[in-house]
């Protein structure tokens, strides 16, 4: 048994619902915080960003299209399938962060538990920001969330299973598509979430998960004017979170700045944008009309 | 023939010959000042201070002790008190401020007298009563104020803009620093006026009149907050000056709104809406329905109808109550116009204006209708903000909508149709923050307003455009 | 003109009419209210007015002096003032009225068919058609039969309009929608474009005697139908509000609304009429007005 040779495993980046290399093909080494070496990770390039864009503005409307029930129970199995594969995960968190094995197990079931507490939003989250609006004069009026499109994640660097989960599932549970550039020195956590995720009816290209450098890639998401929002609270470089914000602003898209957490609300909240239709509410004649 | 006589609104407002900076409650004087012209006539109709950047930070910090001794701390039931006392003021004295509104913008009376102002007063009537009631927001338990918020306004609708900015601040229990635009600060002094009126404590309300040196000294300096309307590309600006700072910024910026006319949609309310959509304000909105695509099956009845009716827009004297149509606000903007109106041309759209007197002085633009316009011509790509309307058409409700969204900005849109479910599926495709369906430019202090992609990110009005000034 | 459409032709079309949006509409309207007449123009307008107006007295107690005093009313109304349209009675109070009117230009209108109601037989209603015009009627004020209209029968009603035209052979035909019983603006255009096929000379919104009666916005949507009619057809149909419309101001509302919605075309009496009866006093306290600079009072206009 001790002898038999052990499979390892290729970290591939996840986009459009596919397992592809970098386009550059270079990879990474990825090493544990004591220096032992890990994997290697695919190294992806501007072109990789670009064709995750692309994936992510193809799979943007059907994917709000669907029904928020739909999106809750997806969202739910995808924490069925990470539940599944827990002790995997808690091992490579482990392995990734140092944490003792006990401890990244507990992150793991946090991470499931908050995909559940997603899972139950998307059907409500339009009715608790969203509403009907008493106008002034004789005309229906209501306002509702609606997704940004393409949401640009730069998730954090050293919480990469549970902070990346708080990246992606509300801005997914609202309808919106990610690019998710993972923890440039902790990747393998969320390029094994991407096998989670296509094993969970999600459609292909609705979360594209990158591994590569942040300095290299961001930039690339910040300034692609196909991206609609930017969250930059794993960008731990002050001076490059500034540089993205004025990238981002080429576009005018929606940027959250790094440092500031939020509740589960003010992220749902962070990723939609509020629609308001007015209708004329009238029928009758000779009520005498406005005059 | 049935011909109007001039019907000249009689009441005029105090205009003072020269008007100061007003800041922390007080008007005081600057070294450089600017003139004021009425867009109809050419004529001085008073001078202004010029805010510098020390006025600029002399104004910020009034604001920022009014903000921590007495504005932030006091109650909600108080501060909302104040608003509403705003709102009478502002109800008492809405004929003058209709008549100066008209007289330094351009902007027709009945507009003013019938909306601008009306709706300025209910913003503040609206958010007063939310001043206490913040908690019950949706937006946390105890909702903070930001603090000082710099406001920087457009010209179109200067005391309605004013009211979109400063009551929700004030509700919110920020102070703020607000310059209204160059070409039209009369309502915004008048303003400060009531303030002093309302006896509004001194530095929860500041107004700084400039342009555009003042207005980013106002972005660069020590404010929590930033709220813009005006075009995108000083939007752009906006967020790269505020990027990597606190500063928490709301953009309401440009816009290049389809109107979209279906072949089952009521006609003559249609164009009705289609009037209303692009020469209300003669077309300076940046919600107008400056595209309209009509279906290809009823494009030529729409069309004639529509032709017929800008026939009858009575073009001129902003004071006459019978005119439609007022003066372009600037000779800069009647510029922009008139160059684009010419590319139009140029690229080959047929142009249509009614047969109209124009007065002699001032700055005049007949309303235009371009047909034969296609998506990659100017005139149906950039925003015009004037009285110049580009018809496209379709064929199907998908082509619509593709054409409809195909464009940067998403502030607004139109739709017209008999057909309930037909509403609902375009009304859900187009990506615009507000979407009128068998109407158009509507407005209200209880509805959010504001735009997706390059016309902006916050909502002003309704429970939602609370967000854009309360730490949340 | 009698119509060339068969009653199914013309119900199909009808019923196949584009909608109307209520809120536009009267947002339009009253839009047109907001519209200024100073001077000169409502001196002109006040004018006008006067002699648009199908001075009307249809009451049970009217007797042949109270006609006759209508009559002389409307030749004269004051002063230099014009003369009405025409002078509206019931079909038993024509000849007395055409008597007073003999030469004069004053037409006589009469309303037939079992106004207000319609709820008589239609040999009855035809019956009663004949005999205005027998005693001299101009013109007919018929009422339609809502009750078919509204239970769906859209034929019935065009062919009895039809039968009412040929029964009232040259006098012009006014159709009474009764709009305030038709209740929705669809309803109001659909039984609009019924009447014009049916070959209504005029159409007109009430009888004044339901409780709503003519108002700015239906009569904004009959203008709208005969101008669209005139261009499918080539053929100009008239409009008449009546009822409500008690004074100058109002008055002065409906001629904006032609004049923007019809233009010169409409704004002769021969196209449009008011069917009033206190209208006429409030216009000429306005017109008294403009030419002495103060206020006139109702003791220096007459009680008819």
């Amino acid at each position: 048994m001790s002898d038999r040779l052990r499979v390892k495993k290729t970290y591939k980046l996840y986009v459009g619902g596919k397992f592809p290399r970098s386009e550059s093909g270079r990879s990474y080494p990825v090493a544990s915080p004591d220096g032992t070496e890990l994997a290697n990770a695919a190294l992806a390039s501007r072109k990789d960003a670009r064709d995750a864009v692309a994936a992510a503005r193809n799979a943007q409307r059907p994917w709000a299209g669907q029904t928020a029930y739909l999106r809750g129970q997806i969202l739910y199995r995808a924490a069925e399938m990470l539940e599944g594969r827990a002790g995997q995960f808690a091992e490579e968190l482990a392995d990734a962060t140092g944490a003792d094995p006990h401890e990244a197990l507990g992150t793991v079931e946090q991470a499931i538990d908050r995909l559940v507490h997603y899972a139950g939003w998307t059907d409500k989250y339009t009715s608790v920001l969203g509403g009907a609006n008493p106008v002034a004069g004789p005309y229906f009026n209501h306002t509702t969330p609606e997704p940004l499109g393409v949401v640009a994640v730069v998730a954090p660097q050293d919480d990469p299973l549970l902070g990346l989960i708080d990246a992606i599932a509300p801005a997914i549970a609202t309808g919106n598509t990610v690019v998710v550039l993972a923890s440039e020195s902790k990747p393998l956590p969320a390029l094994s979430l991407g096998e989670v995720l296509a094993t969970s009816d999600l459609p292909g290209g609705v979360v594209n998960l990158l591994s590569g450098k942040t300095a290299e890639v961001a930039p690339h998401l910040a300034s692609h004017a196909d991206v609609n929002g930017l969250d930059l609270r794993g960008v731990a470089d002050a001076d490059l979170a500034a540089s993205l914000e004025a990238a981002a602003a080429e576009t005018l898209k929606v940027v959250r700045r790094p440092g500031k957490d939020g509740n589960a609300l003010d992220l749902l909240r962070q990723w939609t944008e509020y629609k308001t239709v007015w209708h004329p509410a009238g029928m009758a004649a000779g009520a005498g009309g406005a005059y | 023939m049935f011909e109007y006589a001039p019907a000249p609104e009689s009441v005029r407002p105090q205009i003072k010959e020269h008007y100061g900076l007003f800041i922390g409650g007080e008007f005081v004087d600057a070294e450089h000042v600017f003139k004021s012209i009425n867009p109809s006539t050419e004529e001085v109709l008073f001078t202004v201070a010029e805010a510098s950047e020390a006025d600029v930070a002399r104004a910020v910090a009034a604001a920022r002790k009014a903000q921590e001794t007495v504005w932030g701390p006091m109650s909600g039931t108080e501060r909302g008190k104040y608003l509403f006392r705003i709102a009478r003021l502002l109800q008492e004295k809405a004929r003058e401020f209709a008549v100066a509104e008209s007289m330094d913008n351009g902007k027709p009376i009945k507009e003013t007298r019938d909306f601008d102002v009306p709706t300025a007063a209910q913003h503040f009537f609206y958010h007063a009563g939310w001043a206490d009631k913040l908690a019950y927001a949706g937006l946390g338990a105890d909702p903070k104020p930001l603090g000082v918020v710099g406001q920087v306004i457009p010209w179109n609708f200067p005391l309605l803009m004013l009211a979109w900015k400063i009551a929700p601040a004030l509700a919110c229990g920020n102070t703020v620093v607000l310059k209204p635009a160059e070409t039209t600060p009369l309502t915004a002094l008048m303003f400060a006026e009531l303030c002093q009126e309302a006896d509004l404590p001194p530095g929860v309300v500041n107004i700084l009149t400039g342009a555009g040196t003042t207005g980013s000294a106002l972005v660069d300096s020590a404010v929590d907050k930033v709220a813009f309307t005006g075009s995108t590309a000083v939007g752009r600006a906006i967020a790269k000056a505020v990027a990597g700072s606190k500063k928490k910024v709301t953009l309401e910026l440009g816009g290049k709104a389809a109107n979209i006319v279906f072949d089952d949609a009521p006609i003559d309310q249609a164009v009705e809406g289609i009037v209303n959509g692009i020469f209300f304000n003669q077309g300076h909105v940046c919600c107008a329905g400056s595209r309209l695509l009509v279906q290809e099956s009823v494009a030529e009845e729409v069309l004639a109808r529509l032709k017929e009716r800008v026939s009858l827009l009575r073009v001129g004297d902003p004071l006459d109550k019978n005119t439609d149509v007022g003066a372009i606000n600037s000779a800069e903007q009647l510029e922009r116009i008139t160059a684009l109106t010419e590319a139009g041309r140029g690229e080959g759209a047929e142009v249509w204006q009614p047969a109209c007197d124009l007065p002699e002085n001032g700055f005049w633009f007949r309303p235009t209708v371009f047909t034969g316009v296609q998506q990659s011509m100017r005139i149906a790509q950039e925003e015009i903000f004037g009285p110049v309307l580009s018809v496209l058409t379709f064929r199907t409700p998908d082509e619509a909508i593709a054409k409809a969204n195909n464009t940067p900005y998403g502030l607004s849109a139109g739709v017209w149709t008999e057909k309930g479910s037909k509403i609902l599926w375009a009304a859900e495709r187009l990506r615009a923050g507000v979407v009128w369906a068998n109407t158009f430019n509507q407005f209200d202090a209880a509805s959010p307003f504001g735009g997706l992609k390059e016309s902006g990110y916050g909502r002003e009005g309704g429970r939602q455009g609370l967000e854009a000034y309360l730490d949340v | 003109m009698g119509s060339i459409l068969s009653g199914a032709e013309a119900a199909s079309l009808v019923r196949a009419l584009p909608g109307v949006d209520a809120v536009g509409l009267e947002a339009r309207a009253a839009g047109l209210s907001t519209r200024s007449v100073k001077t000169t123009s409502k001196a002109w307008a006040i004018d006008l007015a006067i002699s648009m107006i199908d001075l009307t007295t249809l009451e049970g107690a009217d007797t042949p002096g109270k006609v006759r005093s209508l009559a002389a009313k409307a030749l004269r109304p004051d002063g230099d003032a014009p003369s009405t349209a025409a002078v509206c009675v019931y079909p038993s109070m024509v000849a007395v009225a055409k008597e007073a009117l003999a030469g004069s230009g004053v037409l006589v209108a009469s309303v037939a068919t079992g106004f207000p109601a319609g709820q008589v037989p239609l040999d009855v209603r035809l019956a009663d058609t004949e005999s205005a015009v027998r005693a001299g009627a101009d013109e007919i004020d018929m009422v339609i039969n809502r009750g078919a209209f509204l239970a769906g029968d859209l034929e019935r009603v065009f062919h009895e309009i039809k039968a009412v035209k040929a029964a009232a052979g040259d006098a012009r035909l006014k159709v009474i929608l009764e709009t305030g019983e038709l209740a929705t603006y669809d309803d109001v255009r659909r039984a609009s474009w019924l009447a014009m096929y049916a070959g209504a000379d005029f159409i007109k919104t009430s009888t004044g005697k339901v409780g709503v009666n003519a108002t700015l916005p239906v009569t904004l949507l009959m203008m709208q139908a005969v101008r669209d009619y005139r261009a499918l057809t080539g053929v100009q149909v008239g409009v008449k509000p009546a009822g409500g419309i008690r004074n100058t101001k109002d008055a002065i509302k409906y001629l904006v609304t032609v004049n923007e919605t019809l233009g010169d075309d409409w704004l002769r009496n021969e196209w449009f009429r008011f069917g009033a009866s206190s209208l006429l006093n409030d216009l000429l306290m306005q017109r008294q007005k403009l030419k002495t600079g103060h206020y006139s009072g109702p003791d220096y206009v007459t009680v008819d």
